[in-house]
Formats: structure tokens, C-alpha cells, sequence
């Protein structure tokens, strides 16, 4: 009733202390994000989930919903911005989703596929980064990374761990893990890890489950992504 | 004992002298590393390890704030550790000649340590030296005016392992260069004169009282000298002057009326960071005039009701940090700082100093404050804004030297008197870095309202093809521009003024600053990140001659982007070189339009260069010929 806001010319009711991109997902619209996640802190670093607030635009996922703000998030504008954000995030990695485990799981492959994305545009940076495969049970593949901290939050704020943290800086900013030879084997993670589950692209992989579920027959291979995560889920 | 283990103990013996001194606190982990490192040379492996066990911190921590910082080396880098100042005024007056001679003269290359591990040479952002370049930083101590003479006795120095400490001392003295000083930089200051007519204008009765609770507890309204203090601020329209323009008046009224929480008390910070190429006016000020800054300081913290104080001085003015420490421990003495200050019970407030580390993203005022907290200096999520959770949380202030420089002023002088400087919308004097092509480089200090042409004149500038005022993320204009002034009504400056003449290319100045913005972000958020590395590819493909039209488009768009989506200023003004100097310089750029249609950046030729240096080949059949991608 009083607590609302319009998302493209949509009522949307929100609790107090809201923010835009969680109201919107209770009402089960969909927003392209990639570094939020409902049971974690918002980061606000991926800014997929830009939207625009009476002619200002924001990040969704940390932007606190108030009564009577006019957001809008579906025009072909954002839309194209948000591509050009997912195109970022392809060419600075190194990601070949054919040979990739993720494929079809990942978010931004979902979401690139969503917003309609037909090619990296940019120049490939083709970074170097060599994969962590140390760890008895599971696989990092750095290629992969694109720095949402998820993994950093899961294990600090869930599993009381801190086994993963950004370092470095600017276009060489990385992920490292907590120890001293820089190797996961070495670190107290474990399977059971929350921060083993939240990856949205296929960096942290479990080993020898490889292709256990045909691709094509994946998460995101069944419904498109705005489907999939809209449900509030 | 084994060698390793003899190393690792003296290793933690003096880890832990730096840790005892920041009483184990985390949020000084900025400082330590650099304590560390001032001692070590480097940030060893062992050293990490004895912060963790000591600090009970996780290594990801420590080792994920170390490796933000451009001056924190977690891999040795030599001795000597020498840094070029990178601005586009050193490189024009010749820096990159003098690093390849010092390359040269020791044996190695640039941004590599030498073999013998005793030294290495790179570049840094701007150091604020710009109106004494070329200049450099050895372990942070700043050398200016660099020659081939200088070069080749450094070269010596580093060669027979001399200590820096016994260098000799005239390579260091930096020089104010004040040209033009006015009501700051000409001010007859009395230390203390500002606080005690601060209190004075507090109403007679009860002023004790008052006073104690609104220092403490920071009331919002009807109290006193804080408030009288407050009124005058605001009467003398007093906008900051670290770019952006905010009325220090209603900053200041925010932190005050923002609640505190138990526990909590109110932070003053001065941000000292001047990371903006081509600035250097806070440095100046820092060092003819730290009281007033101070007092400037201490005014507001009586205003806002703050018992604990800030300044935040960027890494490359480390060799200020005594004298500066020197001035404090002064006021101190004299009861103008610490417990009760003139008398005024409860008057309660002290200043500490932190540096910082190589970071310009960390002049961003929510980064700083991360900075500060000992962390990464990444902006924060905004709102809350800092006024009301700022530094662990709690309602800060942060302001430029210079704001807090003329608060001072206006405490001492009334906002009235203030107000009547300058014009109707930008009220007082503005000091301006100067640099560039002029005969008279240096520190200009103006009331606001001065036009760039009357600048010109007065630094003796011939010839001015271009100004950039405020430095990369400020604005370039030409010389049909030169009548207007310098105000936020006009052209807003947080300082820089860096002059070109008709000699210099326009491109490769906007290319400087593209490097410069991509160097520097903090690469938190995807836009700018990865945004103002495709531009810097995009200008370095122009400077190649492998540039089309197609690509202006490019960039046009990638301005949009940044723009829009970016995290903080420093994405949302990276374009901002590029946009100016093509709307202006065109034919600078069209010079490098060499391809009408699109052209890739990739050249097969150059990508084989690798294999021709380690086959130590480079006749004709080590060459391709292409149709298209530039020179051959
Ligand atoms: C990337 C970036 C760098 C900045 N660097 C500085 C700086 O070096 N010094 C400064 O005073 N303000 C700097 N600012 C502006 C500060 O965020 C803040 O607005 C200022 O310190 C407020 O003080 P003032 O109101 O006195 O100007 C910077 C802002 C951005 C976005
Ligand atoms: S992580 Fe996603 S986008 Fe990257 S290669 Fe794998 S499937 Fe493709
Ligand atoms: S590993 Fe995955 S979860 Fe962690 S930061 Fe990289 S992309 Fe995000
Ligand atoms: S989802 Fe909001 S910035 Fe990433
Ligand atoms: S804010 Fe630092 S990278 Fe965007």
C-alpha cells in the first residue's frame, strides 16, 4: 500500500530497509545482477544491476527503495550498457564456455545470453592465470574470475574461514587464498564450504563431477535466466 | 640455528616493534606495512606471517591490503627503489630520457629489479613536484629537478651502496615557489588566535557549560561558540576545495546533528592525499602554513563537536611527516591540542597523522576512510554518506588542507569579511598549481574570479595552445576560453593548472592521462576496470597509427558507459582527457587517423617481436609485412 515505487511503470510494494533489487525480486521481477546474492551482504561491485532513479542511474542491489522513486530498468539504453558490462567481463577473463563445466550453469553466460550479447566486441586481454588445482576436492580456475566476491563473503560471513580475499589493484586486481604458498590444499576449505557453492561462474569447481549433468539439460539450458532467478530464489 | 630461522627471528623482532608501537591494532594496517617495509626494504613472507599470529588477522587480509597499495612490495624490489614521476610535465621536461640514462647507466630495465637485487627503477603517478621536474622518489624521498648530471650521481651513489641517509642533502630540498600569496598564504597567523576568537563569540553566560556538552555530545542547535563558529562558516559561503564544491557549512551541520551511538565520538579528517596530476598547492600549504591548517582542524572540530583528528598525507610526502609530527608535538605543548584546549573544558581533541601508500583512488573520500580504517581503499556503497558513518562508523567530516586553511581564517576573521572575497558564488581565494610551459612555474594564489588569461600573464606563459584546469579529471580548455574565470560558477578547480604551448601534442597529453586513470583504479567495479583499460588500448592503437573513425565512436561510447555505470568519480571523469582534446584538438588526433575503415589493433609483426628477441633475430625473414596495422 503506502511502501511503493514504480519499476517500469509497475507497482512495487517494499518493507522499509529494502533494497530495489530485492523488492523487485519478491515481486518476481528480474533484474540482471551477478555479485548479489539474496543470503549475502550486497557488494554493489558487477553493476549489472543498474538502474536508472529519476533520471539518475544506480546500482540496484545497494540502492534502499523509497516511497514514490520512478526506477527504471528495462529500456533498451541500460540494456545496452548492461551488455557492454558482460562483454567487459568475457574479454577480461579467458572464458571458452564450450569446453567450460560451468556452461549452462553460469550465470554470466546466462546473463550475456539474456541481454542478448552476440559477440565479445572488445579486444581480448587474454590475461594469465594459471588454475589452483592443489586442493584434493576442488578446482580453481582463475580464468574464470570475474572478482564478484561472493566466494570472499560466503567464506568470511558463513563459514567463518576468510579462506579467499581480493588483492592487487585496478585491472590486476585477483583473488588470492588464505596461505602462505598461495595454494588452496593448503587452507582449511572444504566441500562442504558455503563459499564452495556461490561461485556464479566456474572458478571453484568440484572435481570428478565433471559433466555429470549433460549440457543441455542445465539449469539455465532449461529456462532463461530472468526465469530462473526472478522467483526471489 | 638455520640461516632461515635466524632470518625469520629477526624478522619478527622488528614486526614487532612497528605492531607494539600501532598497539596491535588492525585498523593501522596501512601503517605497519609501511613501517615494515621503511625497515625491511620489502614486505617478506615472514613478516606476513608474524602480523597474522601477532595481529590475529587472516593472511588473505593483510596480503589483500598490501597488494593494493603501488608503494607495498610483496616481492623484493632493491635498496634503492627508485620511482620516475610520471606526469606529463616531467615527461616534457624530459623524464623519460633520464630514467632510460639511469637504465642504462646500472644495467637494468625499467620496472625490473637488478641482478645483484640493490636496486630498481619504475614510474609512479605524479609525485606534486610538477613546477620542479623532472622528479623522482628514492625509498620515498623525493629528489626534484633532475639532470643528466644529477642521473649519473645518482647512478654513482647506488653503485658504491652509499646509504641514503648520507646523500647529499641538497638533492632533497623541495622549494615552495609561492609567486602570488594572498589573505592564506600571506596570513599573520598567531597559533591559537583562530580558537580563542572562536570562543569569543560565544555568548557570555554559561559559555563553560556549553561549550563541554557541545564538544561532547555535539547538540544540534542553540549552543554557544560551536554554533556561533557553525553560523560563521556559513555566512562566508565556504565551499570545499578538494574539487567538488560542497558547502563546508551544511558538511559540517550533517556530522553535528548525526547521532552518536555509545561509544562514538566525531572525526575530523584532512585529506592531504593530492593525487590529482598536476596539483601541489597542499603540499605548499603544509609546509609554510601547517598551523593554520591545524587550527583549521581543531576550529572544526569544535564546531561539529569531534575529539579526534585526521590528516591523511599521500605516501609521496613521507619526508613531511616529522616536520609536520614536529608542529603537532608544538601544539600540543602549548595546550592548542589535547585535553581542555585553551582552557575550554572538555575541549577535548588530538591529530594523527597516516599516510598513505600510492593510491589516488584514496583522495575519494569514502576510500580514504577505508584507507584509514587499514583496509583496501575501495569507494564505499553511498548512502550513508560519512557525515554520518564515516571512520569505524561514526560521524566524520573529511575536507581538503586548503577548506580547512581558510576555516580558519574565517574563524579568526569572521565569515562577513570572507564572504566579500572573491565572487558572488565562490566566495575567498583559491591557490592554484601552476605549471607546465611558463617561465615562472610555482604557487599562485588568486580570489576567485581570476581569468586563465590573467594566470597566463602572470606565470609568463607564451605561446598557450592549452590549459588543463583541475588536473586529468578536470577540463582542457583553448585559447578562445581564456576569458573565463576561475570559480564554480565557471571553471571549479580543486588546483591544477598545467599550461601547454604550441609545441606540445595534445594526444599524447590525453594519452598521459588515460595511463594515468587506468593505473589508478581501484578496479572494484566492472565499468572502470576494465573501461579504462580499453581506452588505453584505444589511445595507445591511435598513437600507433592503426586508428579509424570507428574508433572515436568507441570511445564515445566507453565515456557513456563510464559515466553512468561507474562506482566513483575517478570511472566517471577517466574519458574526460580524451573528450576535451578531441572536441578541441582534432586535427591531433585526425593526424593519427591513418585508416578510414576500422583497423584491428593487432599487428602480427609486433606479436612476433618476442620470438625475435629470444632468437636474437631481427633481419628481413624475422619480419612479416601486413596490409594493414600501422608502420611496419
Ligand atoms: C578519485 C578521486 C580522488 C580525489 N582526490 C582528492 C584529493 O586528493 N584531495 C581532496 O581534497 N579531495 C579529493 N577528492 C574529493 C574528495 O572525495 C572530497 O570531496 C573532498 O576531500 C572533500 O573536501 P572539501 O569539501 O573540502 O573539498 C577526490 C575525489 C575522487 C573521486
Ligand atoms: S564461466 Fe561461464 S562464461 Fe566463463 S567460460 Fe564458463 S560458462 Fe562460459
Ligand atoms: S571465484 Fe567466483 S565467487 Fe569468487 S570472486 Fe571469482 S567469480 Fe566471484
Ligand atoms: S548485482 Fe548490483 S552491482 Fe553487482
Ligand atoms: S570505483 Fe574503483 S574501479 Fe570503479
Amino acid at each position: 500500500m503506502s511502501h511503493t515505487f514504480t519499476l517500469d511503470g509497475k507497482t512495487i510494494p517494499f518493507e522499509p530497509g529494502e533494497t530495489i533489487l530485492q523488492a523487485a525480486g519478491r515481486a518476481g521481477v528480474y533484474i540482471p545482477h551477478l555479485c548479489y546474492h539474496p543470503e549475502f551482504k550486497p557488494h554493489g561491485s558487477c553493476k549489472l544491476c543498474t538502474v536508472k532513479i529519476n533520471g539518475r542511474q544506480t546500482a540496484s542491489c545497494t540502492m534502499r527503495a523509497m516511497v514514490g522513486m520512478v526506477v527504471e530498468s528495462e529500456t533498451e539504453e541500460i540494456n545496452a550498457e548492461r551488455r557492454a558490462l558482460t562483454q567487459m567481463l568475457f574479454v577480461e577473463g579467458n572464458h571458452f564456455c564450450p569446453s567450460c563445466e560451468k556452461s549452462g550453469n553460469c550465470q554470466l553466460q546466462a546473463t550475456a545470453y539474456h541481454l542478448g550479447m552476440m559477440s565479445p566486441h572488445y579486444d581480448h586481454f587474454y590475461p594469465n592465470r594459471p588454475v589452483d588445482a592443489s586442493h584434493p576436492d576442488v578446482l580453481l580456475d582463475f580464468n574464470r574470475c570475474i572478482l564478484c566476491s561472493l566466494c570472499v563473503r560466503a567464506s568470511r560471513d558463513v563459514d567463518g574461514k576468510n579462506v579467499f580475499a581480493l588483492s592487487g589493484r585496478g585491472i590486476k586486481t585477483h583473488l588470492i587464498v588464505n596461505a602462505k604458498s598461495g595454494r588452496l590444499a593448503d587452507t582449511d576449505f572444504t566441500l562442504g564450504d558455503k563459499a564452495a557453492q556461490v561461485c556464479p561462474v566456474g572458478v571453484i569447481l568440484k572435481k570428478r563431477q565433471g559433466f555429470a549433468v549433460p549440457i543441455g539439460e542445465r539449469t539455465y539450458d532449461k529456462a532463461p535466466i530472468g526465469e530462473t532467478l526472478a522467483e526471489g530464489k | 640455528m638455520a640461516l632461515n630461522e635466524m632470518h625469520a627471528e629477526a624478522v619478527a623482532g622488528i614486526v614487532d616493534r612497528v605492531l607494539v608501537r600501532y598497539r596491535r591494532d588492525p585498523s593501522c594496517m596501512v601503517q605497519m606495512l609501511r613501517e615494515v617495509q621503511e625497515a625491511l626494504d620489502w614486505i617478506p613472507p615472514e613478516a606476513i606471517d608474524r602480523m597474522q599470529a601477532s595481529l590475529a588477522v587472516p593472511r588473505t587480509k593483510i596480503e589483500g591490503v598490501a597488494g593494493f597499495y603501488a608503494f607495498f612490495y610483496l616481492q623484493p624490489r632493491g635498496r634503492y627503489r627508485i620511482l620516475f614521476s610520471d606526469n606529463v610535465t616531467d615527461r616534457m621536461l624530459g623524464s623519460e630520457a633520464l630514467l632510460q640514462q639511469l637504465c642504462s647507466n646500472l644495467w637494468i630495465e625499467p620496472g625490473k629489479v637488478s641482478e645483484d637485487g640493490l636496486v630498481s627503477v619504475d614510474r609512479t603517478s605524479c609525485t606534486g613536484l610538477c613546477d620542479q621536474g623532472p622528479a623522482m622518489l628514492v625509498n620515498n624521498r623525493a629528489i626534484s629537478r633532475l639532470t643528466a648530471t644529477r642521473i649519473d650521481e645518482i647512478a654513482e651513489l647506488v653503485r658504491s651502496k652509499v646509504p641514503l641517509a648520507e646523500w647529499p642533502a641538497d638533492f632533497f630540498a623541495i622549494d615552495d615557489n609561492i609567486r602570488r600569496a594572498d589573505i592564506l598564504l600571506d596570513a599573520e597567523f598567531a597559533p591559537g588566535a583562530a580558537l580563542a576568537a572562536a570562543r569569543a563569540r560565544a555568548p557570555d553566560e554559561g559559555i563553560a557549560a556549553s561549550n563541554m556538552r557541545s564538544w561532547r555530545e555535539g547538540l544540534p542547535s542553540g549552543i554557544g561558540g560551536p554554533i556561533a563558529t557553525l553560523d560563521e562558516i556559513k555566512r562566508a559561503n565556504l565551499r570545499g576545495r578538494g574539487g567538488a564544491g560542497f558547502s563546508t557549512g551544511l558538511k559540517w551541520e550533517s556530522c553535528r546533528n548525526a547521532p552518536l551511538k555509545a561509544g562514538q565520538q566525531r572525526i575530523v579528517v584532512c585529506n592531504a592525499d593530492e593525487g590529482e596530476p598536476g596539483t601541489f598547492k597542499d603540499r605548499v600549504l603544509l609546509t609554510s602554513k601547517p598551523d593554520l591548517v591545524f587550527e583549521g582542524m581543531t576550529v572544526a572540530a569544535y564546531a561539529v563537536g569531534a575529539t579526534r583528528g585526521f590528516v591523511y598525507l599521500r605516501g609521496e610526502y613521507r619526508y613531511l611527516l616529522e616536520p609536520l609530527n614536529a608542529v603537532l608535538a608544538k601544539r600540543r605543548a602549548d595546550n592548542l591540542l589535547g585535553r581542555d584546549i585553551l582552557g575550554i573544558p572538555g575541549a577535548d581533541f588530538d591529530i594523527e597523522i597516516h599516510l598513505g601508500a600510492g593510491a589516488y583512488v584514496c583522495g575519494e573520500e569514502s576510500a580514504l576512510i577505508e584507507s584509514l580504517e587499514g583496509k583496501r581503499g575501495t569507494p564505499r556503497n553511498r548512502p550513508p554518506f560519512p557525515v554520518t558513518n564515516g571512520y569505524l562508523d561514526q560521524p566524520t567530516i573529511v575536507n581538503n588542507v586548503e577548506t580547512f586553511a581558510a576555516a580558519a581564517l574565517i574563524a579568526l576573521n569572521g565569515g562577513d569579511w570572507y564572504a566579500a572575497i572573491g565572487t558572488k558564488h565562490s566566495a575567498g581565494t583559491k591557490i592554484l598549481s601552476v605549471s607546465g610551459d611558463c617561465e615562472r612555474p610555482g604557487i599562485y594564489e588568486y580570489p576567485f574570479g581570476v581569468s586563465v588569461r590573467q594566470v597566463l600573464a602572470d606565470c609568463g606563459a607564451g605561446d598557450t595552445q592549452a590549459v588543463q584546469v583541475s588536473g586529468p579529471s578536470g577540463i582542457c580548455i583553448a585559447p578562445a576560453e581564456f576569458d573565463r574565470i576561475i570559480g564554480f560558477e565557471d571553471i571549479p578547480t580543486a588546483g591544477a593548472f598545467t599550461i601547454f604551448d604550441n609545441t606540445r601534442d595534445m594526444f599524447e597529453v590525453a594519452r598521459n592521462y588515460v595511463h594515468f586513470f587506468q593505473h589508478e583504479s581501484c578496479g572494484f567495479c566492472t565499468p572502470c576496470r576494465v573501461g579504462t583499460s580499453l581506452l588505453m588500448n584505444l589511445m595507445d592503437k591511435l598513437a600507433r597509427g592503426c586508428g579509424s573513425p570507428y574508433d572515436f565512436a568507441e570511445i564515445e561510447k566507453l565515456n557513456q558507459l563510464l559515466q553512468s555505470m561507474s562506482h566513483c568519480g575517478l570511472g566517471h571523469t577517466a574519458c574526460n582527457p580524451v573528450l576535451d582534446t578531441i572536441a578541441r584538438f582534432r586535427p591531433a588526433y585526425e593526424k593519427r587517423l591513418t585508416q578510414k575503415d576500422f583497423t584491428p589493433a593487432f599487428n602480427l609483426d609486433d606479436a612476433l617481436s618476442q620470438a625475435r628477441q629470444m632468437t636474437g633475430r631481427d633481419d628481413t625473414h624475422a619480419h612479416l609485412s601486413t596490409t594493414h596495422g600501422g608502420q611496419a
